[in-house]
């Protein structure tokens, strides 16, 4: 059992003030994903330039957990190279919201599985650049 | 801040009558009714048997026919083990509905490892037993149906009549779990034709830990708690005497304010459902449109999930029948077995009006859901302007 009590003041910071929502024009990379645990979508849309991600915003349909962790996650990613962005995880994700519900736990895993979609999204968009290049 | 209570078929306030009647037994009226040699006793054996009278006056049903438990699980489990345990020689088949609180589904799953057979009968899209299809799986072995009176998340109201007709009809006890019914619209054994039927303090303004079984003059169960031999050796263990009374006030004042709270609630909760259908495109509601509770709203609010909905109205204490509020990550069994579509399923919100709300609330409930739901919809990646 969990009660919603439970969600940390960051949480509900990011939950009623979720930073960039909404997606990218022209994305270098998005990657859609959906939990199979409990039905929920998120979209995540990144811009890259240079190698480093400028921008990041996303769309979720889900619980306040997956909605935080969304809006987190577009935070941390912003200024990283794609590299860097890669060692996120949902528990850093989560340790950035300063935890989560145990029962919550799978719903950062939405925002990893998100970014990862969007980054392996623009690899294969640049490979098929360079190609044509 | 005040949060505005909408979750009366989770529980109600505590009635101020109600309290008021009972302070005296947690008090100076502390006697324990089995003492038969001294006035404490007298006293609290005189309130017990007042109340006893006050709750089979709610549901017409003798005085002798009232079973005091510690709530409404124990008289479902009392009513449906003890029937099937005192009725064993005769059958080992019981019919129920997949839309039952757990109380009555969890007792059916465990009798059904002593070696009995349970039908889960299914529902219609508005939560309905069809009593043709009770009819239908009634067999020679079958001797119990249980069917609950009032569903507790979508409020649809079953045809417990003429499904205790049938049962009537084929020599089959029939066991209704009513506590969503009592004490908020007409709930007479009468009529309903049970012989069993179980209610619960807490649900209509009374205290918790306190329900009650009826069992019709003639009809046997096998006790689940032995002792003392208290409730004619149905149910032992020392009267829970200061809810006794809470739940026999309970009953005389819901029983006097039924007909008017009943209509007051119910223009109530369709002045929310016009407002919520005015100003919100593609909402959905979930249970029957007229045979329904009278303060009873489910609504699924298309591309929001009801866990985030909630949280952003922390003024209203309202829940959801989404598989994030829940710690299984199911969404409810009553709108799956609906066959309300799963997507919907997550976006689903319960709303039970009771006797403290107004319409400055319930005005001020849409408010709050219009412009919610507008900004959770232009985060979700689901929805599109339509
Ligand atoms: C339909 C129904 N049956 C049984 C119960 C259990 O009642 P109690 O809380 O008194 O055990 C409830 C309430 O949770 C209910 O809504
Ligand atoms: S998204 Fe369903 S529990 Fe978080």
């Amino acid at each position: 059992m969990y009660n919603l009590e439970e969600y940390s003041a960051k949480v509900m910071d990011h939950y009623q003030n979720p930073r960039n929502v909404g997606e990218v024009e022209n994305p270098s990379g998005e990657g859609t994903v959906g939990n199979p645990a409990c039905g929920d979508v998120m979209k995540l849309t990144i811009k890259v330039e240079n190698g480093r991600i400028v921008d990041a915003k996303f769309k979720t349909f889900g619980c306040g957990a997956a909605i935080a962790t969304s809006s987190m996650v577009t935070e941390m990613v912003k200024g990283k190279t794609i590299d860097e962005a890669l060692k996120i995880s949902n528990k850093t994700v989560a340790e950035a919201l300063d935890g989560l519900p145990k029962i919550k736990m799978h719903c950062s895993v939405l925002a990893e599985d998100a970014l990862k979609a969007a980054i392996e999204d623009y690899r294969k968009k640049t490979a098929r650049q360079e190609k044509k290049a | 801040m005040k949060i505005i209570y909408m979750d009366h078929n989770a529980t109600t306030p505590l009635d101020d009558e109600v309290l008021e009647a009972m302070m005296p037994y947690m008090t100076d009226k502390f006697g324990n009714p089995s003492s038969s040699t001294h006035a404490y006793g007298w006293e609290a054996r005189r309130a017990v048997e007042e109340a006893r009278g006050q709750v089979a006056e709610l549901i017409g049903a003798h005085p002798e026919e009232i079973i005091f438990t510690s709530g409404a699980t124990e008289a479902d489990n009392l009513a449906i083990k003890g029937v099937a345990h005192a009725y064993r020689d005769r059958g080992s088949h019981i019919i129920t509905s997949q839309i039952e609180h757990k109380a009555v589904l969890e007792t059916c799953k465990y009798l059904e490892k002593q070696g009995f057979k349970v039908t889960y009968l299914p529902v219609d899209c508005y939560g309905m037993v069809d009593p043709e299809e009770v009819r239908g799986a009634i067999t020679d072995k079958t001797i119990l149906i249980s069917i609950m009176f009032v569903n507790s998340e979508v409020g649809t109201i079953e045809p417990v009549e003429k499904i205790g007709a049938i049962a009537r009809e084929k020599g089959v006890l029939f066991h209704s779990d009513a506590v969503q019914g009592a004490g908020k619209i007409e709930t007479k054994v009468d009529k309903l034709k049970t012989d069993l039927l179980a209610i619960s303090g807490h649900k209509m303004y009374g205290p918790k830990g306190i329900g009650a079984l009826y069992l019709k003059k003639g009809v046997k169960i096998e006790s689940l708690i032995h002792g003392g031999g208290h409730e004619r050796g149905l149910r032992a263990g020392t009267e829970n005497v200061p809810g006794i009374v809470g739940l026999g006030k309970a009953c005389q004042k819901a029983g006097r304010l039924m007909e008017e709270e009943a209509k007051r609630l119910t223009k109530l909760r369709n002045r929310l459902y016009q407002g919520v259908m005015n100003g919100i495109k593609r909402v959905y509601l979930n249970g029957h449109p007229e045979k329904r509770l009278p303060g009873n709203l489910n609504l699924s609010f298309e591309f929001v999930e009801g866990e985030s909905l909630i949280l952003s109205m922390k003024n209203f204490a309202i829940s959801s029948g989404s598989a994030c509020t829940s710690s299984s990550l199911k969404s409810s069994y009553v709108l799956l077995a609906m066959k309300v579509p799963e997507a919907l399923s997550h976006c689903s919100l319960r709303i039970c009006l009771g006797r403290s709300n107004t319409e400055e609330e319930v005005d001020c409930l849409v408010e709050e859901l219009s412009k919610n739901v507008a900004r959770l919809r232009e985060m979700s990646p689901l929805y599109k302007e339509v």
